[in-house]
């Protein structure tokens, strides 16, 4: 029963940042915008919650507070980037949201060099962050569905041209709408870095924004089952650490595991026509006069 | 408020002038994360183009570099064409180079016909590591960016699993990396350099193959309509599914091939991921990008990202800067690009 509690501890701790980044990903999704840069801004979130928590190293040069907060805004502003490439300029949404993965990585590798294995003292509690996330989720999902705002915003992502006639200003909604997923994704970059492993490494972000990329596929864009994915990849972590060494099966299937498993994932949303429950505009701009 | 008025027919000139544009505000913008970085922007490129252009020694990087890169990208620009998403070149490299090595190592095939077999297995492994993403597309709608780049994991972790056990070398104790293949599976370089001519006269010759492949065949005509208007294909009674396949075959195959250079060319071994590989399968999807999706404008553009790679090493050495520099260079090359790509098919106007 211990050995049950603790697997299921475990999971949401390694599932926080999943339902984190999740969330903000189902949100700008629902407007119509994808955003593969996940894994970048998390990258980038990251490293500027661990800046400033850090300060110069000295004790009460950084705030622990501070840090949480520059992650959010490091992830909207790179976020924001996003919106402009592909809401005002029209840009391919997934190729802009890859490009901003690799950017997102490459200058928070690039400035983040200075910080690499420098010890944090003094962390945050962890379930803030649990206990936020899910209450967020709840949150978010009555906001979708009971709210005049919430409707707005699926209205966008469904039907932009009727939703403009209705005079919405598809625009600003869906450039809020990003902003906002990459604020989420910065945070539960800070929990990595703040949380989770007090500390700065490049390349900590290990593809978890790729996997809360698809766990939203997989829940359908519900935030409330979102926490259930990210529970259920988070006991996927989990065992990977546990079962590493103690099996016949080497280490390394263990290494793939997650990754295997979104492609699994995926594939069984596709058999179940799950596909067919995405925003009926995603992943297409929005021109006045076009259809 | 920003207006954009369609130009019906887009002159040649315009492609060119925008593009190049969007290049030098790419190198603005990499200029100021030079800047956040503490680094004098100036100074970076111009110790990158010393490293790299000024003399032969430079070049000869910077041709190593374009090997993988300009097979990797004739591939990707049919995908682009078929607007295929595969972000896998680094996956389909890496299953290249494993079959290469398992060919050179575990089979029993005759000297004169080894090279010959490890570039068809090569070849055969990245393309059907393509071709399960291609299914996963057609038959359960898998969004192939998300797989490709799953696979990539996928194979990496293969490739550890494989120096580490199986094929862990019987004579390089301490290390993980797999025995030297015979001497007859090693491609020969050019003089001292590690550039893989073979592996360059290869890509070559598939850019010329591909792009008549694409301009004067049924199968790249089909190719391209699938890309253009799949619903017309489908019309039109092209089998959407079976052209899709068919360039997973190929693109995958090529990033095979690159990877079969890469271990028989320069390492002569099966070795970690990272060291077989420094992020070509994501450069080259810039490499094709920037040939607009023709594959015989690789043979600039591959080059071209060399230049950027080999100047990412020279700034880990020179300016004491991370590699990652190199994915600065590639997001924002990369962003730019398709940002510029409506500037090149609209007149801009500023008000209502």
């Amino acid at each position: 029963m211990d050995e049950l509690i603790n697997a299921l501890l475990r999971a949401l701790a390694f599932g926080t940042p999943l339902l984190l980044a999740s969330l903000g990903a189902v949100i700008n999704e629902r407007a119509g915008v994808v955003n593969l840069g996940v894994e970048g801004m998390m990258a980038l979130g990251a490293l500027a919650g661990f800046a400033v928590a850090y300060g110069d190293g000295t004790p009460g040069s950084g705030n622990l507070w501070l840090g949480i907060l520059a992650a959010a805004l490091a992830g909207g502003l790179a976020a924001l980037l996003h919106a402009f490439v592909t809401i005002t300029l029209r840009a391919n949404q997934f190729v802009s949201g890859l490009s901003l993965t690799l950017l997102g990585l490459g200058v928070a590798g690039l400035l983040g060099k200075r910080y690499e294995g420098l010890p944090l003292t003094g962390q945050p509690p962890q379930w803030p962050f649990t206990v936020g996330a899910i209450v967020l989720a709840g949150l978010l999902a009555f906001w979708l569905s009971s709210t005049r705002a919430g409707l707005t915003l699926r209205s966008v992502g469904e039907n932009p041209a009727a939703a403009d006639v209705l005079g919405l200003n598809v625009g600003a909604v869906r450039y809020g709408a990003v902003a906002f997923g990459g604020a989420l994704a910065g945070l539960a970059g800070a929990y990595l870095s703040l949380v989770y492993r007090p500390s700065w490494t490049d390349g900590m972000t290990n593809g978890l924004g790729w996997i809360a990329v698809a766990l939203v596929i997989f829940v359908g864009w519900n935030p409330l089952r979102a926490i259930f994915g990210s529970v259920f990849f988070g006991l996927l972590y989990y065992l990977q650490f546990r079962l590493q060494g103690k099996t016949f099966i080497p280490t390394e299937v263990f290494s793939a595991m997650p990754y295997l498993l979104v492609i699994v994932v995926l594939g069984v949303a596709g058999l179940r026509g799950q596909q067919g429950a995405a925003p009926e505009s995603l992943g297409r701009p929005y021109t006045r006069g076009e259809r | 408020m920003i207006r954009f008025d369609p130009i019906s027919d887009v002159p040649r000139s315009r492609v060119v002038w925008v593009t190049l544009v969007a290049l030098l505000v790419a190198l603005f913008i990499a200029g100021l994360v030079f800047v956040a970085a503490g680094t004098n922007p100036l100074e970076a490129y111009s110790t990158m183009l010393r490293g790299t252009v000024a003399d032969w020694s430079g070049w000869s990087e910077v041709l190593r570099r374009a090997a993988p890169l300009l097979l990797i990208g004739v591939g990707l620009t049919l995908a682009i064409r078929a607007q295929f998403f595969n972000i896998g070149g680094e996956g389909q490299l890496l299953l290249g180079a494993v079959a290469a090595g398992g060919v050179a190592l575990f089979t029993p095939i005759a000297p004169a016909l080894m090279m010959v077999a490890m570039f068809v297995g090569g070849a055969l492994a990245g393309g059907l590591w393509a071709l399960l993403a291609a299914f996963l597309r057609v038959r359960l709608r898998v969004n192939e960016i998300l797989s490709t780049l799953m696979l990539n994991y996928v194979a990496a972790s293969l490739v550890v699993y494989l120096i580490n056990g199986p094929w862990k070398g019987e004579k390089v104790r301490g290390f993980i990396y797999t025995d030297d293949f015979p001497a007859y599976a090693q491609l020969p370089t050019l003089g001292d350099t590690q550039v893989g001519w073979p592996t360059l006269v290869l890509g070559a010759a598939l850019a010329v193959a591909l792009q008549w492949f694409l301009g004067r065949s049924t199968g790249g005509f089909e190719l391209r309509v699938v890309g253009e208007n799949a619903a017309a294909a489908r019309y039109a009674g092209i089998s959407v599914a079976s052209v899709i396949y068919r360039m997973a075959l190929i693109t995958g195959g090529a990033a095979g091939l690159a990877g079969v250079g890469e271990v028989a060319g320069i390492h002569h071994k099966l070795l970690e991921p990272g060291q077989i590989s420094s992020g070509y399968g994501f450069t080259a999807v810039i490499v094709a990008w920037l040939a607009r999706g023709n594959p015989a404008l690789c043979l600039v553009t591959a080059p071209l990202m060399g230049i950027i790679l080999a100047g990412g090493d020279v700034l880990k050495i020179n300016m004491n800067l991370p590699f990652r520099i190199t994915d600065v260079f590639s997001g924002v090359m990369l962003m730019c690009l398709i940002a510029s790509e409506v500037f090149v098919k609209n007149r801009v106007r500023w008000g209502r």
